[in-house]
């Protein structure tokens, strides 16, 4: 494909905005440019093919299943789109007179209320504006709680091997050291490991539950209680919310704090990565360290307000607005009984996958039903016919599917991790079993093959360590 | 009650028999209180007619201002149609993260153009596949400098107050230490920034034009960082850079840019765009998702994501942030508009929103006890003393439909764009004598 630069030509932009109708005002020549920048000049229909052309070679949830594990690909109702869409949320300043955004205030309040009722939590910021996001204003909560209390020496937060990266990297950013636990067999948290590594400098945990092998470990009750007598708070990363949300709530499982990704569980589209909200609840004994601002609502009035304590400001405003739009109009349409019966269909759909495909494949912790997502491990498959995980990710390609995530958890080295959710119909999941069926069967039947795929996409592997190691970033023009 | 699953409730039934359980207890067994512990105090489901019904009540209860004269981190700019077109294209709209670079290669050149356009535009070397908004940007360019034997970031009174809030926020945690030097008349006080530049700060961040609208002398700034070996972090509005010297131009080492006004409506707030680019020096410390050209096996051209060694699903706690997805539809919405609107029609904007600001200007101080708080030069806004209240303003010409200028004091922070047509101003001005 062409790069955009590649169809530009000297003076064939589109005429966009009007002549100009008042005195024309120039600043000084000392604060102008040198020179114009050279961004493509192209009329209006070849934008349009432009980008066109790109987006055939998108792989998005509207071509097709996604099982994408711990990302929740699920499918993006349209009417929110042309909810977030309508003028009285689109077209409204972040700073106009409450008075006159009081719809905008109530969608923000609304919103908290239904996601703290769903985290079994006290009060939200809806701030963050990614997961990652929501885990680092988590911590920072935890951290202020300490410090508020003089308790100075509570510098190390525990995290689980199987834990996503983000969590450690977060746990660093907010100014904490990270103690690694290591899992038990059973793929949960090693208790007597946990009791071993908490202690005065105890900040908290930060734990994924349902974790990243899809498991829902029993001894939750339990590794809170271990932390909260050790002084420290638990952190729910809410990564996996799908398959607990109205089954089971992290406030009632012990956590302090959580974040939940509107993005994954509340349906609002992944955008090719990015925009997504990673709003934040918490304990009440955290929410005077809220971010601010946070909504109130003043006897029917609603206001923006500063909590007491409030840890600052994460981002500009208020958070990413129209995702939370989106969210909670996904939230309205699902209502009570609807948010838990989704939760129980996207947890039958892995667990149905899972169950047929265990034969073949290799479940490391298939003895326990699975939640949202299952891990699958292609270390025997690729003893047997040297076909890896990352070979028959390739090859599903071909067959017009998303690959799985590869290669995590990190505990499990050959990693596949499915995660089909609840909005694939039982006829689309037999399709991708029997795909993943004739994959394993052409593993072994003619493996070159396998590894050379995908053999129908735009391209083939790319070269990864040439990128890295000559890092060509950004397109230069002629001189 | 509606929901979104495909299968209908018998078919979930078979599902589980099939799969050897009698009920979902069986799935949710190591859940304490199985699969029905909590019953949530929400309201009933809604149809999709219901929920557009309602929700556009809720819509309709906000003011939709004809005449937008705010800015202060958020612009009223014109948004070509092929923009909002090009954008809610699905498959861009629903797709995740290009890790499968093969069936990805649409996202990953979008990007790829992304990073080129706005290193054009701010004369680096070097961007990102973009940030959370400018605020954050700000935040993790201070990380990109700090070193061992150097820390600390000098931050002018005269950036957004949200960002300086943001970095306040961000280097807490970190026992990073923040000096924000006071304005004078409005611009960064130069000897003050220089004399806390002296105590081995990483580096400094300041913004042009800056909150109140001003053009500062930007060059001494950036070289009494230089001159103390600490980077310069250089904050913009992105389409002033249309006729604006760019970062680069002025020898910065980090550009960061609240990217709303490339495409973006003002949507309350977000989501918004953080715009990073920087030098060629700098560009392994960048944050967030980078993507890079290479070939395939066959020598094909291809994009990948690319640097990944700083990142967290590698590093963990070793990465240089923890920043795992980026703004990537707000990314490609900043793309199509500047394909969109070219070289000429960015520098137009900018000219138009020059123009339009200091006609406002001249027609506001014309009236009796109107005048500028500062007599300095500025792009497209402009801080305005007001002789009567400015919050009793504010709502007086809140009733004819214009959102007037932001309250700061005893003053007003006004902000024309192209989108001001010299009516309106002149409509405004109007309403602004009626109501003193």
């Amino acid at each position: 494909m062409k790069l955009v630069f590649d169809i530009s030509k000297p003076g064939r932009s589109s005429q966009i905005l009007p002549e100009c109708d008042v005195p024309e005002v120039m600043p000084d020549a000392a604060f102008l440019r040198q020179s114009a920048p050279a961004l493509p000049e192209i009329p209006e229909v070849e934008v349009d093919r432009h980008y066109n052309e790109l987006a055939q070679e998108v792989f998005g949830v509207c071509d097709g299943f996604y099982p994408l594990g711990s990302c929740t690909m699920k499918y993006s109702p349209k009417v929110n789109e042309t909810i977030a869409a309508l003028p009285g949320f689109a077209k409204i300043h972040p700073l106009q007179p409450a008075e006159s955004a009081q719809g905008a205030l109530q969608v923000m309040s609304e919103l908290s209320s239904a996601l703290a009722e769903i985290t079994g939590m006290d009060a939200v910021s809806l701030q963050p504006a990614a997961g990652a996001h929501g885990e680092y204003t988590g911590l920072l909560l935890i951290r202020e709680y300490h410090l508020s209390r003089g308790d100075t020496a509570r510098t190390k937060i525990i995290v689980p091997d199987s834990a996503h990266g983000t969590n450690p990297a977060s746990s660093v950013m907010a100014g904490f050291e990270v103690v690694n636990v290591v899992s038990n067999a059973e793929g949960g948290v090693d208790l007597d490991g946990l009791r071993e590594a908490v202690g005065p400098d105890t900040a908290g945990l930060m734990l994924t539950n349902p974790n990243t092998l899809g498991l829902f470990d029993p001894n939750i009750t339990e590794i809170c209680k271990i932390i909260h007598e050790a002084g420290g708070l638990c952190y729910y990363d809410g990564a996996n919310l799908n398959p607990i949300m109205g089954v089971m709530r992290p406030g009632d499982m012990g956590f302090d704090c959580v974040h939940v990704n509107l993005h994954k569980t509340f349906s609002t589209p992944h955008g090719g990565g990015g925009p997504g909200a990673g709003p934040v609840g918490c304990k009440e004994l955290l929410a005077k360290f809220l971010p601010t601002p946070v909504v109130i609502d003043s006897e029917g009035r609603f206001e923006l307000s500063r909590p007491e304590s409030s840890l600052g400001r994460m981002k500009a405003f208020y958070g990413n607005f129209s995702v939370m739009v989106k969210a909670l109009a996904y939230i309205k349409v699902l209502g009570a009984e609807g948010i838990a019966e989704t939760a129980k269909a996207s947890a039958l759909n892995a667990n149905y996958m899972m169950r047929k495909l265990d034969d073949l494949y290799f479940m490391p912790y298939g003895q326990a039903p699975c939640m949202h997502e299952f891990v699958m491990d292609i270390a025997p498959l690729e003893h047997e016919t040297g076909c890896s995980a990352m070979d028959v990710a390739k090859r599903l390609l071909d067959f017009g599917m998303h690959a799985p995530t590869m290669y995590f958890p990190l505990i499990v080295h050959e990693a596949l991790m499915v995660e089909p959710t609840e909005t694939e119909s039982r006829e689309n999941l037999d399709r991708a079993i029997e795909v993943l069926r004739q994959i394993w069967q052409e593993c072994h039947d003619d493996p070159e093959f396998v590894k050379a795929s995908p053999h129908d996409a735009a391209i083939g592997r790319p070269d990864e360590v040439t990128a890295a190691r000559h890092p060509v970033v950004r397109w230069i023009p002629e001189a | 009650m509606a929901n979104y699953l495909p299968s209908t409730a018998a078919e979930r039934q078979e599902m589980l028999e099939a799969i050897g359980c009698s009920s979902y207890d069986d799935l949710y067994r190591d859940v304490p209180g199985g699969a029905n512990s909590v019953t949530l105090d929400l309201p009933a489901g809604m149809t999709e007619m219901e929920v557009l019904g309602e929700m556009s009540h809720i819509a309709a209860k906000n003011t939709v201002f004809h005449m937008v004269f705010r800015g202060a981190g958020s612009y009223n700019h014109y948004i070509p149609q092929v923009v909002k077109s090009v954008t809610s294209n699905e498959k861009f709209v629903t797709a995740y993260t290009p890790y499968q670079a093969e069936i990805s290669q649409g996202v990953l050149q979008s990007i790829f153009e992304y990073q080129s356009m706005v290193c054009e535009l701010t004369g680096m070397d070097a961007s990102n596949a973009s940030v959370y908004d400018g605020a954050t940007a700000a935040a993790e360019a201070v990380f990109m400098c700090e070193e061992r034997k150097r820390s600390g970031v000098v931050i002018s009174e005269t950036v957004n107050p949200d960002t300086i809030e943001t970095v306040k926020t961000y280097c807490a945690s970190r026992s990073v230490e923040v000096t924000v030097v006071p304005a004078k008349g409005g611009v960064t006080d130069a000897e003050a920034f220089s004399a806390a530049l002296g105590n081995g700060a990483s580096c400094a961040i300041i913004q042009q034009p800056n909150y109140f609208g001003i053009l500062e002398d930007v060059k001494p700034l950036i070289d009494a960082a230089h001159a103390v070996k600490a980077k310069a972090i250089m904050s913009v509005n992105p389409i002033s850079l249309g006729i604006l010297a760019t970062p680069g131009e002025l020898g910065a080492d980090i550009c960061v840019a609240e990217g709303q006004p490339l495409g973006m409506p003002m949507a309350f707030g977000g989501p918004y765009l953080g715009i990073m680019t920087c030098t060629s020096a700098c560009m392994r410390k960048l944050s967030g998702r980078i993507v890079g050209q290479t070939t395939d096996h066959d020598g094909n051209n291809a994009f990948v994501l690319t640097l990944q060694a700083r990142e967290q699903h590698i590093r963990r706690e070793k990465a240089s942030s923890n920043i795992c997805s980026n703004e990537a539809l707000c990314a490609l919405t900043a793309s199509v508009y500047m394909a969109a609107m070219g070289p000429q029609g960015i520098e137009q904007a900018a000219k138009l929103s020059c123009s339009k600001a200091h006609y406002l200007a001249e027609q506001l101080c014309a009236i009796d006890g109107f005048e500028l708080a500062y007599d300095q030069p500025f792009f497209n806004e402009v801080l305005i003393k007001c002789p009567c209240d400015p919050k009793v303003l504010e709502a007086k010409l809140a009733e004819k439909g214009i959102l007037a200028g932001l309250p700061i004091g005893d003053s007003m922070l006004w902000c024309a764009t192209e989108i001001n047509t010299k009516g309106s101003i002149d409509y405004l001005v109007e309403a602004v004598k009626e109501a003193m």
